[in-house]
């Protein structure tokens, strides 16, 4: 790709994966972010964890610092706070409807990550690899009733318009989820909407060094 | 830049999306202690937060890059894509009527069921659907915001066929990466919310329905036990 804006990244060697994977995929941008050095202090709050820095991801994001600071908070609460898990969504299970959501959207990158999260966390890694390889409608089908009713709410969560109805609540209810659970998959399963436009719109994913 | 008015002003006009604490708890109809105020409060910083990405994105500090008034008529359209949401109404209420008419009759024509389109990786190609790849038209809002709604349209139906050629068309068309990052974050928060409205809207009615059919059951005559 060549280009007349200096601030555009063409790729054209990439090594890009050819379907959905578990594997420690990489992310490039096709924005140029700041750089490590260029990063404001406000840019830095934006980011919340100084760590951060190291993605080319979120110092784009930072471009808009307040947002991301918002944002990157939302996140963590939704995914990491593990606190309350007696009575919210099991860790491994926030990351299975992010996955779905991710496989739905054809967001590679974003399914790679939670589909990983979600195999480690549940020791499931064949059912996850079904919701991969074939699909959420298959995955609804074949995987046991618990599982297969989170893939289909998240399912009917992604997809526009939203299709989540009271259905999807009885099922998730007789399956055993409280209703704080299910609060949980509406949060993990809709902040996918929103992560994997970000990460489809902004730049793709890179296989791992072989 | 376009016809839309009312962005928050040294005389104090709120915008109608930021007029409440939480925009999400006023559509749900919240009342402290319900049982959906319970599911909302046990993740409180997602639910702050929630609220605190909304105030960022439309009262911001800088409006330089992407102004608000036209951050609100991409905002209603991206909402309009999703049909019937209640989110529409609020956003609707600041743009002025004319752009609100063309608002509507350009999400009518981009309006279709999502998520489609063709997959970037060659092994999905068997997944790809193909669909209407809808352009807006920059006689009637100006190439700026035309570019942005064309983008919004991508991002919301098909965010499977994004490629750098769409961020080419919005540097082409003047803005600026601060801009592009700020277009980007407020369709895709407009989806999450979107979506958190839905879901948490069936999950209260599902709930008051369970309280009602409780309260019935405990005031007919029970059956000895």
């Amino acid at each position: 790709m060549t280009s007349l804006h200096e601030h555009l990244i063409a790729h054209p060697d990439l090594d890009r994966p050819e379907h959905f994977t578990r594997a420690n995929l990489d992310w490039v941008p096709w924005l140029e972010p700041p750089t490590v050095e260029e990063l404001t202090e406000a840019q830095y709050e934006g980011l919340v964890e100084r760590k951060r820095d190291s993605s080319p991801y979120f110092r784009l994001l930072a471009l808009d610092p307040a947002v991301l600071a918002a944002r990157t908070k939302a996140d963590i609460d939704i995914f990491h706070t593990s606190s309350r898990d007696g009575d919210g969504l099991p860790r491994p299970e926030r990351e299975l409807a992010a996955a779905v959501a991710s496989r739905v959207n054809g967001c590679v990158f974003c399914a790679s990550v939670h589909a990983r999260f979600a195999a480690t966390l549940s020791r499931r890694p064949d059912d996850v690899d079904l919701l991969l390889e074939r699909g959420a409608d298959v995955a609804a089908e074949q995987l046991d009733e618990r599982w297969s009713a989170i893939v289909e709410a998240a399912q009917a969560l992604t997809v526009t318009p939203p299709r989540f109805a009271a259905t999807h609540v009885d099922r998730l209810r007789a399956a055993g989820l409280s209703d704080e659970a299910i609060g949980d998959l509406i949060s993990s399963a809709g902040f996918f909407s929103w992560a994997n436009r970000l990460m489809l719109s902004l730049g793709e994913p890179e296989n791992p060094p072989a | 830049m376009t016809a839309a008015t009312s962005a928050p002003n040294a005389s104090g006009t709120t915008l109608h999306a930021l007029a409440a604490p939480d925009l999400v708890d006023a559509l749900l109809g919240v009342r402290e202690g319900d049982a959906i105020d319970v599911v909302r409060r046990s993740r409180p910083a997602a639910r702050e937060h929630t609220q605190a990405t909304l105030v960022a994105l439309l009262d911001p500090v800088d409006d330089g890059a992407f102004a608000v008034a036209d951050r609100l008529a991409v905002a209603t359209f991206v909402v309009a894509l999703h049909g019937g949401s209640p989110l529409h109404a609020v956003y609707e209420a600041d743009l002025s009527p004319s752009t609100r008419a063309l608002v509507a009759t350009l999400a009518a024509q981009a309006g279709r069921p999502g998520p489609y389109g063709v997959f970037r990786e060659p092994g999905l190609a068997g997944e790809s659907v193909e669909g209407e790849r809808w352009i807006a038209p920059t006689a009637e809002v100006g190439e700026r915001l035309a570019t942005a709604l064309t983008h919004a349209a991508l991002l919301v139906l098909r965010p499977r066929e994004s490629q750098p050629e769409a961020l080419r068309a919005l540097l082409d068309a003047g803005w600026t990466r601060e801009g592009v990052v700020t277009l980007s974050q407020l369709v895709a928060f407009l989806t999450y919310q979107v979506r958190i409205v839905a879901g948490l809207t069936v999950l209260a009615h599902s709930q008051q329905a369970r309280q009602t059919n409780q309260q019935q059951s405990e005031n007919s005559p029970g059956v000895p036990a």
